[in-house]
């Protein structure tokens, strides 16, 4: 007949162009200019940071997928996106050890002993973290000042401990004390609106979770604006809270995650222990998603039962 | 009434495709040598055959008579000798008892064929009678005997007749062009559809991108008060029955149910055409429009192709094909059936054939679910694809009927938006299939 050997399977015969690796890639690029800032506002110092954190993460996550005897997907990109996401919340006087460190119990503890992609209940950045801020409650609490390099405290610090107030638009720009990428607002809400743009991101989650922080804030008699713009509230909204694996997946349930995560950050600020709460709005939201997961779900076509 | 720009939750855009032969007149396919009918082109009981090896044959003779109620009898598309009634492999899967007749080119008509008379003078009994004896079925794919879909039973009052001509797989622009160059044909297949029910309210519905079918059907339907015409939004799945329903009527058929029980029957235009067809002329059910088209295609056209006439035959009279094939698809690419030969013959349900080459289909490899949600968001019914495909993979079966398992259309918007490749759609149809399995047991126990 002429024809060789057809390919036989079930529809669909035509797939989006779409692709995993693609959507890493986005989040990569949303993330650079911030990154670049931070390079700009910390020097050399944050880009060995986030060079560390990455190479460590990626090779983290090659060596647990080689020792489980699986296939190393260390070209997906997510490895790259924990490396990177996890250098933008530490502080520029890290030291480099200890940065690789957080990289691997990220990759490590926060997703490879889950099973890999897709798998793991906590967004592994935040794992690394929490993971380093307990284990070094020092260096992880101190502060550099992008201008002059010196010790200084985060604005959220400044205003817990010593009621100083930084203003509007140091926190917008950037040029406040910080870990890498929570300093620039403007630069992330960038890269957010990016990846909204792209499909990528559901901006549900960004929306209420910043909404319910600022709508509480207000109540209880604080400066909304000052608790959004300060510390790593829009680096967590858009590139952490956003993180589909441990999210919710349908859109009701992202804007109870989105809530959820905006009433945990404003208690802890204003009534735990540390300065911030992002980090642990959203590991403890995360807790929640499949609970969520199971009774949150999409309106179902013909709902009722047939008689 | 809303009228304007109508769609449903979810969906996806696939690339149309639709160019090569969007603006191709329709050409009637040449006499084929040989055909095979299938005495099952239908969902429901096989036919019995009513002629022998060696009789011969009119174009237009009963060959196969269905044996149950929900069934269509079959006809001969040419005129000719059986040469042999056996098993042959069928486009829809499988091998089917089919009645082989070699044609003698002359196209001899068979005497009872002639025209039913005007539609005025028509009850809505022998309406229903025409569509039987015609072998009418649904044209869009489905292939649901017509007759049966236009006898509900007493308790279910019927008020709308929609006409689905949405024709949202891609590639395929068979309805398209049906709608352009019989659009009075549309228009009377669906007044006797209404008639054949007793009901006033018919819609004929067109996607957005067929501005010359919506300009021909809505002027063939100038002055029916009772016909609108509806413009819908470009989406997949927007021609899928429920989907249809809700955008017209604004009612949902019940989860479980049909849409006779919310007072709708939906047919395809092309069902609609071939009843006009068997009103006016007497001739049942004997050939089709079918796009030929992809990119293993030399020449993609759409023909009007006699029922029976193998792929290989209908594929040479457009070029043959390119080389590095990969598939051959019958219907279009999200919901169309792969096929293992060319010697399948064109049926009552075929709308197109898709020739796909290899380099088309190449697929990444499955990757773990990221959670993205573009399935959930994708699903015109509201499922949860990834959660589905979870449990088909598991072999859950409780779980995936918790989930809605069995209400899932089938339309692959999940598959086709999925980063990681994977293979939802695919899986539910596959725990579908085991939970309808155990509801049956269950229903004999």
């Amino acid at each position: 007949m002429g024809y060789g050997n057809l390919i036989v399977s079930s529809s669909p015969h035509i797939r989006s162009e779409e692709t995993v690796q693609r959507i890493m890639l986005d989040v990569i690029i949303a993330l650079l200019p911030a990154t670049a800032a931070s390079i700009y506002f910390f020097g050399m110092r944050a880009l060995a940071i986030t060079i560390t954190s990455i190479v460590a993460a990626v090779a983290a996550e090659a060596v647990i997928q080689k020792i489980r005897n699986k296939p190393v997907t260390i070209n997906d990109g997510s490895a790259v996106i924990t490396g990177l996401l996890l250098a933008l919340t530490l502080s520029p006087a890290m030291p480099l050890w200890m940065v690789a460190v957080g990289a691997v119990v990220a990759i490590g503890i926060g997703k490879q002993v889950y099973g890999g992609l897709g798998c793991n209940p906590f967004n592994p950045a935040l794992v690394g973290r929490a993971f380093l801020i307990v284990s070094f409650p020092v260096h992880m609490t101190t502060w550099l000042s992008p201008v002059d390099g010196v010790t200084s405290a985060t604005p959220l610090g400044m205003i817990k401990m010593e009621g100083i107030k930084t203003g509007y638009m140091e926190l917008f720009i950037g040029n406040v004390g910080g870990s890498l990428g929570e300093t620039s607002a403007l630069l992330l809400i960038l890269g957010g609106l990016y990846l909204i743009y792209r499909g990528i991101i559901d901006w549900r989650i960004p929306v209420f979770y910043l909404g319910t922080v600022a709508a509480m804030t207000m109540v209880l008699g604080h400066d909304p604006l000052f608790h959004l713009l300060a510390g790593g509230l829009m680096l967590g909204a858009f590139f952490m809270a956003t993180d589909m694996v441990t999210t919710p997946i349908t859109p009701v349930g992202r804007i109870v995650f989105g809530i959820g995560a905006g009433v945990l950050v404003v208690i802890i600020r204003l009534y735990g222990g540390y300065p911030e709460g992002v980090l642990f709005s959203i590991l403890l939201m995360n807790i929640f998603t499949p609970i969520i997961d199971k009774f949150i779900r999409p309106r179902l076509y013909g709902e009722v039962k047939a008689k | 009434m809303p009228m304007n720009l109508l769609t449903f939750r979810g969906g996806v855009h696939p690339p149309h495709n639709k160019h090569k032969t969007e603006h191709l007149a329709l050409i009637k396919a040449r006499v084929p040598g040989l055909v095979i009918i299938p005495l099952q082109q239908h969902i429901g009981a096989t036919c019995e055959p009513v002629v022998k090896v060696g009789d011969g044959v009119k174009l237009g003779q009963k060959i196969g008579e269905p044996k149950g109620f929900v069934g269509a009898p079959v006809h001969s598309s040419v005129s000719g000798k059986v040469v042999a009634i056996e098993k042959r492999p069928y486009p829809g899967g499988g091998m089917v008892q089919s009645v082989i007749i070699e044609s003698d080119g002359l196209d001899t008509l068979y005497e009872n064929i002639k025209p039913v008379g005007k539609l005025e003078n028509l009850t809505a009994d022998h309406i229903k009678s025409i569509m039987r004896e015609a072998g009418l079925v649904g044209m869009g794919g489905a292939t649901f005997p017509t007759h049966v879909k236009f006898s509900p039973p007493p308790d279910k009052k019927i008020d709308t007749i929609i006409l689905n001509g949405a024709e949202c797989e891609p590639y395929l622009t068979s309805d398209h062009r049906l709608m352009v160059e019989k659009p009075e044909d549309v228009v009377n297949g669906i007044k006797a559809m209404m008639k054949a029910v007793n009901v006033d309210k018919g819609y004929i519905a067109i996607e957005e991108n067929k501005p010359d079918a919506i300009k021909a059907v809505t002027q063939a339907a100038n002055g029916e008060e009772n016909i609108k015409v509806v413009t819908l939004k470009v989406k997949y799945p927007q021609g899928a029955e429920k989907q249809l329903i809700k955008v017209c009527t604004g009612r949902e058929v019940p989860s479980g149910g049909l849409p006779m029980d919310i007072g709708v029957i939906v047919n395809n235009v092309g069902t609609a055409v071939a009843l006009a067809c068997a009103i006016d002329t007497g001739m049942p059910l004997v050939e089709r429009i079918v796009t030929i088209t992809g990119s293993g295609i030399k020449e993609p056209q759409n023909l009007i192709v006699r029922i029976g006439t193998p792929f290989a035959d209908v594929i040479e009279q457009c070029g043959g094909l390119e080389e590095g094939i990969g598939k051959i698809i019958q219907g279009g690419p999200m919901m169309g059936i792969a096929q293992y030969t060319m010697e399948v013959p064109v049926i009552k349900g075929t709308s197109g054939i898709l020739v796909l080459k290899e380099e088309d289909l190449e697929l990444a490899p499955e990757l773990p679910c990221i959670r993205c949600g573009k399935c959930v968001d994708a699903c015109p019914i509201g499922l949860i694809p990834t959660k589905l495909d979870g449990f088909a993979s598991k072999g859950m079966l409780q779980e995936a009927e918790e989930y809605n398992a069995v209400d899932c259309i089938e339309c692959g918007s999940c598959s086709f938006v999925c980063p990681a490749k994977r293979m939802l759609v695919q899986r539910i149809r596959l725990i579908k299939a085991d939970i309808m399995a155990e509801r049956r047991k269950a229903k004999q126990a």
